[in-house]
């Protein structure tokens, strides 16, 4: 039993490293591609192989999300705006060396950085410590909801969740705003001026 | 001319799938993975999906934006909606404990509310963003001319 829980252990992360190598090379192929179609599709497949990682990770709320969102919906939306703005990005006027350094120092502090933090699923992480003991023993019978990500989610945190609901709600407001500059009443009506900026 | 009947006809077929999953990513989520956000997306994918094979009008035909407009605004309106319910309860704000005959069904319920108004707001929005990005060309062209 030792043993077989141990291989599977190293194959999850085998499987990680495999699915981060290739997401490291989505990367660099959108970074190089000049072709927006292309680093569009490229993204799509980062997205893909995020949502992957995530169910090796056992967060398959997060992945289906990322699925969804990340490789369904933004895809979409960026073809959509690459037909309003044509499909290649121009050559940059100058080597943009600056934000090269500053993306390295700044990755190599986050790298350091996580040199501090438990490791991976350790039940003695302090995160692990505080009221999340409370939420796995209480939750499911205060609630009658065995899910514990969603008791979390919607009871033990449903202020959060309802000021995310609206930052969605803000989002899409703004989206509108900014994209939305006339009503379609008023197109028809053609009133002459054309008051496009 | 129609050399995209294999796209129509596979359509047709995913997409009440694709809504089904939704509605049960929506109402499983009290037991397996998923809950409004992620029935959320889903849903509006299903209708974007639509929109890709069968053209803008036609999904706008089929889910007008003025119903997008108002599903956007009652999404958040029913989960505050849920809060104040349980003030008027003689609760605290999203306090579900009172919503039930007893703390666990009321509990349960606030849940389900909740997360009702998650999906819908977070599907009409998905799907609001998508209309005015597809329609923009379209739209401006209409202007500029």
């Amino acid at each position: 039993m030792a043993t077989g829980s141990r291989s599977v252990i190293i194959l999850e992360e085998l499987t990680a490293v495999v699915l981060l190598t290739l997401m490291g090379a989505a990367a660099i192929g959108v970074a190089r591609q000049r072709n927006l179609f292309g680093v569009v599709l490229l993204s799509g497949i980062y997205s893909f192989l995020m949502a992957t990682v995530m169910v090796v990770l056992d967060a398959v709320d997060v992945a289906m999300t990322e699925a969804a969102v990340g490789a369904g919906i933004s895809t979409v939306l960026l073809l959509g705006a690459i037909h309003l703005t044509g499909g290649t990005e121009s050559k940059p006027i100058h080597r943009p060396w600056l934000p090269l350094f500053v993306v390295t120092v700044t990755g190599a502090m986050l790298v350091y950085g996580t040199l501090g933090l438990p490791a991976f699923s350790d039940p003695q992480a302090p995160i692990h410590q505080h009221v999340a003991p409370r939420y796995l023993t209480e939750g499911p019978e205060k609630t009658g909801v065995p899910n514990v990500v969603t008791v979390v989610l919607a009871s033990y945190r449903g202020f959060d969740t309802l000021g995310e609901t609206f930052v969605v709600f803000t989002a899409g407001i703004g989206v509108i705003a900014l994209l939305r500059r006339r009503n379609p009443r008023r197109t028809q009506d053609r009133d002459g001026e054309g008051d496009r900026s | 001319m129609r050399l995209d009947i294999i796209l129509r006809v596979i359509a047709k077929l995913l997409i009440p799938f694709a809504l089904v999953f939704g509605l049960y990513v929506q109402f499983h989520g009290d037991y397996g993975p998923g809950g409004g956000f992620q029935a959320g997306v889903i849903v509006a994918a299903a209708v974007i999906f639509y929109a890709l094979i069968y053209g803008l009008p036609a999904a706008r035909r089929v889910v007008p934006d003025a119903v997008v407009e108002f599903l956007l605004a009652f999404g958040v309106l029913l989960y505050s909606g849920v809060g104040i319910a349980s003030i008027l309860l003689g609760g605290n704000f999203l306090d579900y404990f009172v919503l039930g005959a007893d703390p666990v069904s009321g509990q349960h319920r606030g849940i389900f509310w909740v997360e009702a108004g998650v999906l819908i707001t977070v599907a009409a929005v998905m799907l609001k963003i998508f209309y005015v990005f597809a329609a923009r060309k379209r739209d401006a062209g209409e202007a500029g001319q």
